[in-house]
């Protein structure tokens, strides 16, 4: 199969990826090789066959619901690019 | 004082019991070989210069202290100077995980692993080179440049823990650890002549470890012999109410023999790991070491792991899907640099587009495409119903035979930029150790020969799940009776 490039803009788009003209060819050519080698799967029969999502028994996880130290503020705000006030700063999200 | 990086772990842990050297000698002279040999290699990422000298000062109050009266507690590897992928975090060190989109990121807590082997009275070198989020075979994809093989240095170290394989190699670490989703253990310490654990998936805890991809991710180590190797394995496993995945599960003491013998173990040979293609020296050196093992007294007969074939495409689906996922945290926000835009969607877009590197936009791409609407069913799904196919393999394989034997890699260390803009030509480099991930079983790598060109190649041995301990005891019955683990290169 082979992309187009309108689909690896739209992948592009969902992943926010902002990518150059050469980026998008690259990939248009290398993503429908690689999805080219995959669609050997679709050869095989799994009908009735479940998928695998982990490979451990499936089990429920519990924890008590207690209350736990946790990072201090100044230990979560260190690596941020920009704080204020200690809060996140960022550009308005809406207009 | 260059002896000292020539000693094992266990060496390493009666001499300083003995007061032979101290802690902080020995640190020394291991700073001193990285200061003289990583320019070259360019194995490490941060060194630790002053906090690995301070926690080998604290480890000789300690075995001071323990001299002095011996009857008290003395944690388990006091003093020993370990190495730590840069994708595992550790207190006060930056963990770039190989990008530039978490170049200035200094961690507020250790990862479960490293804080069980600071317990246990590690001091820690520093952070070693991967592959960019740990995807890739080569360290050709991290962003602070490749790593150079011990052994020849135009050839790469494998990956994506290829500055932890390469470390062990040089003498630049004694024991370092390294973390496996689709063989980046294995393959790099085959490349490398190293012995190196994948454990059994939930085995040991991902807590503080980056996230890839999440059904597949294993901490694991490398070392230079068998009994280092599961000594560190040891006390990083077990449950941590941190992961829901680890098991609470017993770790089994692991005992090797002085004089091992295998007359119990069933060793499995998958004809599927036998391919065309494979380089020659590769088969004979994997063939006889499964006839040493023969020797050693273990039965061995052909078995199949039929959907083997199909274990490359599954991966590169699900791997890719679930780092689509897990890379979606990186939007230069809450940490990590961040490039300008006018509204938070810019931001995102702008700082993604040009701080992620090839490979990681690469296969955020092809995730984000096989989970996306209209492709689910195709790609995603049917992946993971093959998985459950190629998972049943190992489970009737393992109903006839204890361990299964096979080669870790089709070739010896390839060139650098070999296999450069040519991604498939790279995925097929994991297709011996992407199975072991999928089925979420254990795998111990370790050297069996030198092809012509006296580059190292390694076997493998897998087992069924939480029963690493077969593992070990093969290959320490194997590194018994054969030096290849001794070897060292000229540097």
């Amino acid at each position: 199969m082979t992309l187009t490039l309108e689909e690896v803009e739209h992948i592009a788009e969902l992943a926010r990826l902002k990518l150059t003209p050469e980026e998008k060819e690259r990939y248009r050519e290398q993503l429908s090789a690689i999805l080219d080698y995959a669609a050997r799967l679709q050869a095989l029969d799994t009908a009735g066959i479940p998928p695998t999502a982990s490979v451990l028994p499936s089990r429920s996880v519990m924890r008590p619901d207690e209350a736990r130290p946790g990072l201090s503020l100044p230990d979560l705000l260190a690596n941020a690019p920009d704080t204020e006030a200690e809060q996140f700063r960022v550009p308005p999200v809406l207009e | 004082m260059s002896e000292l990086t020539e000693l094992t772990l266990t060496q390493i842990l009666q001499s300083l019991r003995r007061g032979d050297f101290s802690s902080r000698e020995l640190t020394q002279a291991y700073l001193g070989r990285i200061q003289r040999l990583d320019p070259s290699l360019h194995a490490f990422l941060t060194l630790a210069h002053e906090q690995a000298l301070a926690q080998a000062d604290t480890a000789d109050e300690r075995l001071k202290a323990w001299r002095a009266s011996p009857d008290t507690d003395l944690p388990l590897l006091t003093g020993l100077p370990i190495a730590v992928k840069d994708v595992l975090s550790v207190t006060g060190l930056p963990c770039t995980c190989g990008s530039r989109i978490l170049e200035n990121f200094i961690p507020p807590f250790n990862a479960t692993a490293v804080e069980r082997l600071l317990a246990a009275g590690v001091v820690i070198l520093g952070k070693m080179n991967t592959d960019e989020f740990a995807m890739g075979s080569s360290t050709e994809n991290s962003a602070y440049g490749v790593t150079h093989n011990p052994w020849n240095l135009a050839h790469v170290p494998g990956g994506s823990s290829g500055g932890s394989a390469a470390a062990v190699a040089a003498g630049l670490a004694p024991v370092a650890l390294g973390t496996d989703t689709g063989g980046s253990v294995r393959q790099p310490a085959s490349f490398c002549g190293v012995t190196g654990i994948k454990p059994t998936y939930g085995r040991v805890s991902r807590y503080g470890l980056v996230a890839y991809g999440s059904s597949l991710d294993t901490v694991g180590a490398l070392g230079r012999t068998a009994e280092d190797v599961a000594t560190i394995f040891k006390l990083m496993s077990g449950y941590d109410p941190r992961d829901a995945t680890s098991m609470d599960l017993p770790v089994p003491s692991i005992v090797l023999d002085r004089i091992p013998s295998l007359t119990q173990l069933r060793i499995g040979v998958p004809q599927e790991y036998f391919i065309q293609g494979i380089q020659p020296e590769v088969e004979v050196a994997v063939r006889t070491a499964i006839q040493a093992l023969e020797a050693l007294g273990a039965s061995v007969q052909p078995i199949s792991l039929p959907h083997t074939e199909y274990a490359l495409p599954v991966y590169y689906l699900i791997a890719p899907a679930e780092a689509s996922a897990n890379l979606a945290r990186y939007d230069g926000i809450r940490f990590g640099p961040r490039l300008s835009g006018e509204a938070m969607w810019d931001i995102f877009f702008n700082t993604r587009g040009e701080k992620f590197g090839a490979e990681v936009k690469r296969r955020i791409m092809l995730g984000t495409y096989a989970l996306s609407a209209g492709y689910y069913d195709a790609y995603y799904g049917q992946a993971q119903k093959v998985r459950t196919l190629i998972k049943r393999d190992f489970e009737l394989a393992f109903e006839q035979v204890d361990v299964i034997a096979a080669p870790v890699a089709p070739t010896t260390a390839f060139r650098i930029g070999e296999h450069a803009d040519d991604p498939l030509a790279m995925y097929l480099e994991d297709v011996f150790t992407l199975p072991a991930n999928l089925a979420g079983v254990p795998g111990l790598a370790f050297p069996v020969g030198f092809d012509l060109h006296g580059l190292p190649i390694g076997m493998q041995l897998m087992g069924p799940h939480f029963r690493e301990e077969l593992l070990f005891r093969a290959a320490h019955a194997y590194q018994q009776f054969t030096d290849w683990h001794t070897r060292r290169p000229l540097l």
